[in-house]
């Protein structure tokens, strides 16, 4: 594999876990419990 | 893949993640409150929008800076880093529903306006600092009495949030009506201005504002998918910087920051000698080994 590829392959390794560790910590219900009211500064009222 | 198909994909996906029907009813359940919230789309989609299946991820890594029990935002921020090294601005190309909507605009036939390069270059540069500063920097550094930050980019800014948000919420629902302020006022002018120009300009909003797409690009050369110019077919006939509607020349930088994905110079290439590639294996259109073999 070129060095590009290894670069690539190391990236979206870190992202994975990344991903992994931060729904293990909870994050997903956070994004959730943000995403399912009205965001009141989104829509210009906050 | 040819325009059609990319518009088609486009709007499909639009419907795809705004499709909370319940959502635009009067009087109905404001927002899906379901699981599928957990995960964000991956274009700039505002979670407010009465009909998103899904959560923006820029509103999501702003909610987790912002909190008053601040965390790393590991799962926002490997999502998006995901997102970048897999497909980059492909996203912005095809995945994106206020993308669309500019492009849509764009086509109301009026005379179109071509940034000169001096100007259009530290232009493309704002969204950088858009990312760094209002998405960023001040929801990390700045603290209300309260202890939690502001997200300044949905906050002051975002124009997806007004229009997706802001006009349909306000709309159906008259218990919002008398909040309206100055904040609104000045979303709406920012959101008039964008209508307008998006008019006259292709995308504005992705070429200087939008940080989500400058986060993507930080990932277009390291992308598994990837443009790829076969330098010995190439006739150096120009027909791809032609056109590009970004403005990108593919023959030099053929996984330029600024490339969406679209596509356009893949199918005005007459020799063939442009072609996406997924993982190093060409696709469209066509594989030129083949067709050598031949």
């Amino acid at each position: 594999m070129k060095k590009r590829g290894w670069l690539t392959a190391a990236l979206l390794a870190a992202a994975l876990a990344m991903c992994a560790a931060g729904a293990a910590a909870g994050q997903a219900e956070d994004v959730l419990a943000k995403a399912a009211r009205i965001c009141m500064e989104c829509i210009g009222l906050g | 893949m040819g325009r059609r198909a990319r518009k088609a994909v486009q709007a499909a996906w639009a419907v795809l993640t705004n499709g909370w029907v319940r959502g635009f009813l009067p009087g109905g359940p404001a927002l899906y409150e379901g699981p599928l919230k957990r995960f964000c789309v991956p274009g700039m989609n505002c979670y407010s929008c009465p009909g998103a299946l899904g959560a923006c991820p820029i509103g999501a890594l702003q909610a987790a800076l912002t909190a008053r029990h601040r965390k790393f935002p590991f799962y926002v921020l490997g999502y998006l880093m995901a997102v970048g090294v897999l497909v980059g601005r492909f996203v912005c190309g095809w995945l994106c529903l206020f993308g669309l909507i500019q492009e849509l605009l764009y086509k109301i036939p009026t005379p179109k306006l071509r940034i000169p390069e001096k100007v259009d270059r530290p232009l493309r540069l704002v969204k950088y600092a858009v990312l760094a500063v209002l998405v960023i920097g001040l929801p990390l550094l700045y603290r209300t009495g309260y202890g939690a930050g502001e997200p300044f980019f949905c906050k002051y800014v975002c124009p997806v949030g007004t229009l997706e948000g802001g006009v349909p919420q306000v709309l159906l629902n008259s218990v919002l009506r008398p909040a309206l302020g100055w904040l609104f006022r000045w979303k709406m002018l920012l959101l008039i201005l964008c209508v307008l120009a998006s008019v006259f300009i292709y995308r504005p909003f992705c070429r200087y504002v939008c940080p989500l797409g400058a986060f993507y690009s930080l990932f277009q050369k390291v992308s598994v998918l990837r443009m790829k110019v076969e330098t010995s077919a190439c006739v150096d006939c120009g027909a791809c910087r032609k056109a590009c509607p970004m403005n990108v020349d593919p023959r030099r930088t053929p996984n330029s920051a600024e490339c969406i994905r679209c596509g356009a110079c893949v199918q005005n290439c007459p020799t063939k000698a442009l072609a996406f590639t997924l993982a190093g294996k060409r696709l469209a259109p066509g594989n030129r080994k083949k067709e050598r073999a031949r």
